[in-house]
């Protein structure tokens, strides 16, 4: 079994086995082929991605050793900004915006002459969890083109689990890495907020927003973390690496490590994905972990909180799309207040809307100490409970999802029912934690089963130590859908 | 029936940081349009703002000049409201947790203005209306502000008006804004409402906004409070709402009512972390100020013994206050410096910014030196004008102009003689002034300054001559 499909392809570029434009043009041809039935990419970089790949081949053959992300191909979502590469967050809003600089993970990546293929589909603005609210049409599971790739990180999840994409970066608020990871049977790791730079990643929820890698392995997502894991002064909110690789601790003995195991997660879950992760706990049982039980009461206000203070953040941080500057722009008006009513009506869809509308109704004077006052000290509350949860167990696991990938259309029955399908991955942001998931099983139809690790504060390596060393011991048996991507 | 004004003042006063309150870019004004910007300061997706930290120092330091009290934790907040200025659609400023709060200024009366809070926040771009289009310059947007927001204290307009005066001029001396009302870096919103003499309970107050001139804001508050009383006796009710000064037919205008007020929606900002500051950091900004100007004119009454009015001239301006206190350096009578500067050097100055910039050709040591002599009596004074006059002009040093003959004087049998040649000369001023038209004096003495260059001592001259026609 190959525990990291990068280094895989980093060893061939190496050793001259295959050239990055030969690699390149192969991804690109899959995306031809691969991308009208998945819908993952909504923008090929076609000419960009073959000259960074040249570039590549210019340095393999004139001295060097490749950098761990060089010349592999990967996807960026929608919502990270790309200089001259439109960036729509796949909302009609946004469409025709080209940004004039780069997000700083994109930088960061770039200077590792990354191979960007193209911008990936998600949930308009990162609403959703189905990927349908895409003004392109959702992006498809491909484990099964009736189900959905998951949101909001839909096509990222779709292109990796597809083979169309190495790995990609995603953006969690609530569980938009996790979510979509889980249902494609990837990994998603979403980190400490914090931890990766927000600049240049167009907000949903400032104060949950986190970028973050989906992947084939945990090898890879560390790989990934451990390269955009950076300091950077242009967000207040970045936090300095500790220094610490997580992927130089991948192979430490969990023997002795503490595992939590929180009752209230596995309220109200599939019975299969609750049988599958029952089955990871023995395993970690077996590997020498101590499984440690308890109760999370305060879990019970994730979704009122999580929905009131994103929604709240959401309605100021989309206040900007007024069609005067960039993006869309109504045709007929008579007056500027008109312009910007009809550029919001017809430019934003029906899930902004109602969020956008929620949050401004929650900041509303009159209605700000019942809601959004509240839900701020609640916020606190889960957070003391992490905290306190955190003196008893390393890390806790968890569910990502309550179920498999929807079927198609699923979401857009009742809003209130998908909203709770976010039950298992929305704490985790709003205590600012990192948590992966990684893949446990598959129910009845095929459809990959997904579990998360949570950690403490900037406490990756301990997460993707213990993902890693369950992805070691199950093997095969559960990444058997891995290819190593395209033929090479 | 007699009325009572009352008032209370929102004043807005960009700092003069070198950067933008969130980004890299320049604050200087004017430039061409859109060139003083960034993806940050006109708010691109995905940007974020990251606080310039001398925006907070400059506040400190205009809280504290203000007797106000810094807070030591406080934060950002979002106030939420669509207009093309503001590309964000939110201004990054603070709601509840200000800065600096509970200073105060105190008036020439004694009275003190009372300062509620200082807040930081981030200026607006520009609205720009041509040929009957709209245009946005965001050149504006970002620059760094601080809103100074006084009790409704005021009870008249020449309150006001001292109290932007005073705040102007503390702004200026401690070096956190070029304060010019012109280029708008120094504006105001001014509440105001009427009530009877006597009563304890406030009126119904409108708000003025956005008055960037002396002369506009005493006009508009006269016209407001005209109105407000002539609504209250013919039996009607002030509205609350915001108007705007039109100063073109001198009236105050309505904006929008109360009832269309926007719901501003604050919440702290998430890009950005709480701002602390330790008392030791404040210890050592409050260091750090310069000697304020209330401080400065109470010493110069007392110490250079000058009259108020006087000392209040010298220190309205930074750099006349210095160049006074230099020029005054081992001289007995300092109000004969402050006489040469503020009549013959201020008469070069024609506008306010010149006396501000106080770009004259000459250091203070060589008004000094003049006025040693005079104090000498080595050159008297129409002589030591004269000097002044060509120093002034030329920039050059008191030896150019003054040579020794005239340190010599001219002696007193001379000057006795001179003084019989004009007193034959001019017979009909002398006939005039024994009828009692003492100007008439003045031709006499003209005459022997001509003739002895203006070396002749006036006072000693006048004696003479009144023995001689006596």
């Amino acid at each position: 079994m190959v525990t990291s499909k990068i280094r895989y392809i980093n060893n061939l570029l190496n050793k001259k086995e295959i050239s990055c434009t030969e690699l390149t043009n192969k991804y690109l041809e899959k995306i031809q082929e691969e991308n009208k039935n998945l819908n993952a990419y909504v923008k090929v970089t076609e000419e960009e991605a073959l000259i960074v790949a040249k570039k590549v081949d210019e340095k393999i053959s004139s001295k060097g050793h490749l950098m761990p992300l060089e010349g592999i191909p990967m996807t960026l979502k929608d919502n990270i900004s790309t200089k001259n590469i439109e960036t729509t967050c796949c909302s009609k809003i946004l469409k025709g915006y080209v940004p004039i600089y780069d997000a700083t993970v994109w930088e960061t990546l770039k200077s590792q002459n990354a191979v960007l293929l193209g911008k990936s589909n998600m949930d308009e603005f990162a609403m959703g969890s189905s990927c349908e609210t895409s003004c392109f049409g959702g992006a498809l599971n491909p484990h099964n083109l009736k189900h959905v790739a998951g949101g909001s990180s839909g096509g990222v999840s779709s292109a990796v689990g597809g083979n169309i994409a190495v790995y990609g970066l995603g953006s969690d608020t609530g569980g938009s890495i996790r979510q979509p990871a889980s249902f494609c049977g990837l990994v998603g790791l979403k980190p400490t907020y914090g931890a990766v730079s927000r600049y240049g990643l167009i907000a949903y929820a400032s104060s949950f927003d986190q970028i973050g890698p989906i992947a084939h392995t945990v090898e890879d997502a560390a790989i990934i973390h451990d390269t955009i894991s950076l300091y950077d002064k242009k967000d207040a909110t970045s936090c300095a690496n500790k220094g610490i690789m997580t992927a130089d601790k991948l192979n430490d003995s969990i023997k002795g490590k503490k595992i939590g195991i929180a009752k209230e997660y596995f309220e109200g879950i599939r019975d299969d994905v609750k049988e599958s992760i029952l089955q990871a706990i023995k395993i970690y049982e077996d590997l020498g972990a101590e499984i440690i039980y308890f109760e999370l009461p305060e879990l019970k206000y994730s979704l009122s909180v999580y929905y009131i203070l994103a929604c709240a953040e959401a309605s100021s941080n989309l206040g900007r799309y007024d069609g005067i500057r960039y993006g869309y722009k109504a045709s007929h008006y008579n007056d500027l207040n008109e312009m910007i009513c009809k550029t919001r009506s017809e430019g934003f869809g029906k899930e902004v809307k109602r969020r956008i509308l929620l949050g401004t109704y929650v900041l509303s004077a009159g209605y700000y100490d019942a809601y959004y006052k509240k839900a701020q000290k609640l916020r606190g509350t889960l957070v003391r409970a992490f905290k306190n949860a955190f003196t008893k167990c390393d890390v806790i696991l968890a569910p990502t999802v309550p179920m498999t990938a929807f079927e198609l259309n699923f979401t857009s029955i009742d809003p209130v029912e998908t909203y709770l399908t976010d039950i298992c991955t929305v704490p985790v942001n709003i205590a600012g934690l990192p948590a992966v998931s990684i893949p446990c099983g598959f129910d009845s139809n095929g459809l990959p089963i997904g579990m998360q690790i949570i950690g403490n504060s900037f406490e990756e390596h301990k997460i993707l130590n213990i993902a890693y060393q369950y992805e070691k011991q199950v093997g095969d048996k559960i990444y058997k859908n891995i290819e190593l991507g395209v033929k090479l | 029936m007699s009325y009572e004004l009352v008032a209370g003042l929102e004043t807005h006063i960009e700092l003069s940081t070198k950067t933008k309150i969130f980004c890299n870019c320049t604050t200087e004004f004017g430039g061409e349009p859109n060139t003083h910007c960034c993806p940050i300061c006109i708010g691109l997706p995905g940007t974020l703002p990251k606080l310039n930290k001398n925006v907070v120092k400059y506040a400190v330091k205009a809280g504290l000049a203000t007797n106000c009290s810094i807070r030591n934790i406080s934060k950002m907040d979002r106030k939420n409201y669509v207009y093309p200025d503001l590309p964000k659609a939110y201004q990054i400023s603070q709601f509840d947790k200000p800065l600096c709060e509970n200073g105060y200024i105190s008036l020439s009366t004694g009275k003190n203005i009372n300062i509620t809070r200082i807040h930081i926040e981030e200026d607006a771009g520009k609205l720009v209306h041509q040929r009957g289009d709209t245009y946005i310059d965001y050149n504006r947007g970002g620059v760094p502000l601080v809103e100074i927001v006084t009790e409704p204290d005021f009870r008249s307009i020449d309150e006001v008006v001292e109290y932007i005066e005073k705040l102007r001029l503390i702004m200026k001396y401690i070096g956190v804004s070029d304060v010019k009302m012109q280029e708008g870096s120094l504006r105001c919103d001014v509440n105001i409402s009427v009530r009877k003499y006597g009563d304890n309970d406030l009126g119904i107050r409108t708000e003025i906004k956005n008055m960037n001139s002396l002369s506009f804001i005493a006009k508009a508050m006269e016209y407001e409070f005209n109105r407000q009383i002539d609504i209250i006796e013919n039996g009607g009710i002030i509205e609350q709402e915001t108007r705007r000064y039109n100063s073109d037919l001198n009236i105050t205008e309505s904006m929008r009512k109360k009832e269309d007020a926007d719901d501003y929606r604050y919440f702290r900002d998430p890009d950005l972390v709480t701002i602390s500051i330790m008392d030791e950091q404040i210890q050592q900004i409050k260091n750090e100020l310069p000697e304020l100007p209330s401080v400065k004119l109470k010493r110069f009454v007392e110490d250079y013994n000058l009259p108020i009015q006087d000392a209040e001239l010298l220190v309205k301006y930074k750099k006349v206050a210095e160049y006074f206190e230099e020029a005054c350096i081992k001289i007995e009578n300092h109000k004969v410096v402050s006489n040469f500067i503020l009549s013959q050097i201020f008469r070069t100055l024609s506008t306010e910014t010149e006396k501000e910039d106080f770009n004259i050709l000459i250091p203070p040591s060589y008004l000094n030196e003049l006025v040693k002599l005079t104090e000498t009596k080595k050159i008297n004074s129409s002589l030591a004008r004269i000097t002044l006059e060509k120093m002034l002009e030329t920039g050059k040093p008191l030896s150019e102009f003054i040579t020794e003959k005239h340190l010599q004087g001219i002696d007193e049998n001379t000057l006795k003689s001179i003084c019989e040649k004009a007193v034959l000369a001019n017979e009909k001023a002398v006939n005039e002034y024994l009828n009692g038209k003492e100007k008439a004096f003045g031709s006499i003495i003209g005459y022997i300054m001509k003739e002895t260059k203006g070396n002749a001592d006036a006072a000693l001259a006048t004696e003479i001559i009144k023995t001689i026609i006596s």
